[in-house]
């Protein structure tokens, strides 16, 4: 009995865990491209999980999250173009507040829009009740669902970072940018496309985890204080990091309801960044070396 | 000259009385109400003003310092010791004379902590936090600065709407009247509105002038000289360290009694004022207002708080405020008071 507990405690930790991490690597690439970290990463997730529910009245699933993705990326580059775009070498407490911001203004178009219910996509194979029974441990398919997804986003970003040429020009703008926009790569555009790739990803993510956690308006804040602290355990900038780091916390998390009650689940991720920032906040896999050499 | 140093004091409460007497010629005083609100809230803005706009560090958790005033004070004030009035401590309380009576919404008489007794607790309480936590919160800048206190806030937040004696979801009301002197005592009853109103704005003045003077002192300068660059004002001898810590734990406090006030006026204190949201809302206004001017951001708090305590925003209050932040960040990152505002249209006019 202890033992299946214990094993339905990891699997809801690891499903809580990749989204951490989703949203960790859309911060990481946002922060690696500009060195700004967007407050509003996790209002991308609501705005995919929303548009999908939205999307599926008239759409078949696969082609209503493909088009949630879609138009969440299309958000995500507006807003990059019409906020960020043409600021010259904002300071960092100013860039704070802008998307902190604009993070409250998604949240309250999102309200105005789809109103306080919360929402949910069926689930991609079976429903609620069906489950996959492995020793006595049940798993929703959801649950696999959502770890494959990471999985695979995290696959085709490597391959993306590495082999293609947008991705190496990507690359040499997280590295230095100045030096990159003198061998002729447009930093600015690279910057555009840093939002809308993270747009895209935190989407995904709200797609497959909307059957399981639900999609309300305002998980936003909540999901990027998570994300965050992920992108800070694993590294700042540090994506493959962050998904371990999403798992950790994850599961971490999901372990605390045992001994604490349920209202302080926040309190002790929350607990967790804190303790990370006055320790170590180059992470648990950074370099400290290398941190000292960011700005931020 | 020290006169002219005090000027805006003066010009201040001078403002304050015109008003009174205007909505007393209109027969408009419930405006006082809200007018003592914005008071208490203005009280948090230009104490993270002083954080924000002179000392250069951020903080997304003030409404946490703000509820942990507010709370205190609830618990401690409607506490009911009745049945331990045998036990030691609340004996020995009771000759300490700490202990008031008072009628609570049933009539029953009961005995509990007396609000001076409460607010000296919660300020206190407050103090101790900021201290612990402003000491490793302090050495981050930045995001990690930010996050920081936003996890701070958020902290606050959810065990207060977590636990069962904060009264969760519902927070805690029927705290009773403060009786700050003979005379005067701080509640929302509308036979001392205006005895209220005066308290609130003298509070708010007073807070004005040790700020004012503060800035005007070698203190100020430290703050200026580590906004500006923080390692040059180390290498110049400046304790960056100690300034920030105590500009920080100042800021707290001054967002305590805030909370202390505000829940006696309000009769009870709600999990929302410990919102993210709440703490989001006071940068704002420290951003609207010019960060480095406390007389702009008290002009900004009190119209912009009155505005929305009025519910002129209606259901858009916090886009409203979400809004009003990208805009002032986008156009005039120093505020709108004390730049060109010429300047200002012409640059947004350019962009569309």
């Amino acid at each position: 009995m202890f033992l299946e507990l214990f094993f339905q405690y990891l699997v809801a930790g690891l499903t809580y865990g990749t989204i951490y991490a989703i949203v960790g690597i859309g911060f990481n690439i946002i922060y690696n491209t500009t060195g700004i970290i967007n407050f509003a990463q996790g209002e991308f997730v609501m705005l995919g999980g929303m548009t999908a529910v939205t999307l599926h009245a008239f759409l078949p699933l696969p082609l209503a999250i493909l088009g949630a993705v879609l138009i969440t990326m299309v958000i995500g580059g507006l807003i990059e173009i019409a906020f960020i775009r043409w600021l010259i070498k904002p300071s960092v407490l100013r860039m704070i507040i802008i998307t902190i911001g604009i993070s409250i203004l998604i949240r309250e178009g999102a309200l105005a829009v789809w109103g306080e219910g919360v929402r949910s996509l069926p689930y991609f194979t079976g429903d609620e009740v069906s489950a996959l029974s492995l020793g006595g441990v049940r798993l929703s398919p959801q649950v696999l669902w959502s770890v494959g997804v990471c999985f695979v986003i995290v696959l085709l970003l490597n391959l993306f970072f590495k082999y293609t040429m947008l991705g190496r020009e990507m690359r040499a703008c997280a590295a230095n940018r100045e030096a990159a926009a003198l061998c002729g790569i447009p930093t600015r555009n690279m910057v555009s496309f840093s939002f809308v790739l993270s747009a895209g990803i935190g989407a995904l993510a709200g797609c497959v985890v909307s059957p399981i956690t639900y999609t309300q308006y305002n998980i936003g804040t909540g999901l990027a204080i998570k994300g965050f602290t992920v992108a800070i355990l694993g590294g700042l900038g540090n994506s493959m990091a962050a998904v371990a780091a999403g798992f950790i916390l994850g599961i971490l998390e999901s372990f605390s309801i045992w001994v604490l009650p349920t209202a302080y689940k926040d309190t002790i991720s929350i607990s967790i960044l804190l303790a990370m920032l006055f320790i170590r906040p180059s992470g648990l896999f950074g370099n400290k070396e290398a941190m000292r050499l960011k700005d931020f | 000259m020290k006169t002219s140093h005090y000027t805006p004091a003066f010009i201040l409460f001078g403002s304050v009385a015109i008003v009174q007497l205007f909505t007393l010629v209109t027969g408009d005083t419930f405006y006082l109400t809200q007018l003592t609100m914005s008071a208490y809230y203005s009280l948090i803005v230009i104490g993270l003003c002083l954080l924000m706009g002179f000392a250069g560090q951020i903080s997304l958790g003030h409404a946490g310092f703000f509820a942990i005033g507010g709370y205190t004070s609830a618990i401690l004030t409607t506490l009911d010791l009745t049945p331990y009035t045998k036990t030691w401590l609340v004996a020995s309380l009771a000759k300490l004379n700490i202990l008031m009576s008072h009628e609570d919404l049933y009539g029953h008489l009961t005995l509990s902590v007396h609000p001076w007794a409460a607010c000296c607790v919660a300020i206190l309480l407050a103090l101790c936090i900021a201290w612990a936590i402003g000491i490793p919160v302090l050495k981050l800048k930045g995001h990690y600065l930010a996050m920081a206190t936003l996890g701070f806030g958020t902290i606050i937040y959810s065990i207060v709407l977590g636990t069962q004696r904060f009264g969760a979801a519902d927070g805690i009301s029927n705290v009773p009247a403060f009786p700050f002197f003979p005379g005067v005592s701080v509640s929302g009853d509308s036979s001392v509105r205006v005895v209220n109103y005066y308290f609130a704005w003298i509070l708010v003045t007073a807070a004005m002038v040790v700020l004012a003077n503060l800035i005007h002192s070698r203190v100020g300068r430290a703050l200026r000289s580590i906004h500006g660059a923080e390692d040059a004002a180390d290498a110049m001898g400046v304790d960056t360290a100690r300034f920030k810590l105590y500009t920080f734990i100042l800021s707290a406090v001054f967002a305590a009694i805030a909370g202390v006030f505000l829940t006696h006026f309000n009769g009870g204190i709600g999990p929302s004022e410990a919102s993210i949201m709440k703490s989001i809302r006071y940068v704002a206004i420290v951003a609207v207002g010019g960060m480095g001017t406390i007389w702009g951001t008290l002009i900004m708090s009190v119209v912009l708080n009155f505005l929305s305590l009025r519910g002129y925003f209606g259901t858009f209050d916090d886009a409203v405020f979400g809004g009003i932040l990208i805009l002032i960040m986008l156009f005039a990152p120093d505020g709108i008071i004390g730049s060109d505002l010429r300047a200002l249209v012409r640059k947004f006019i350019k962009r569309f």
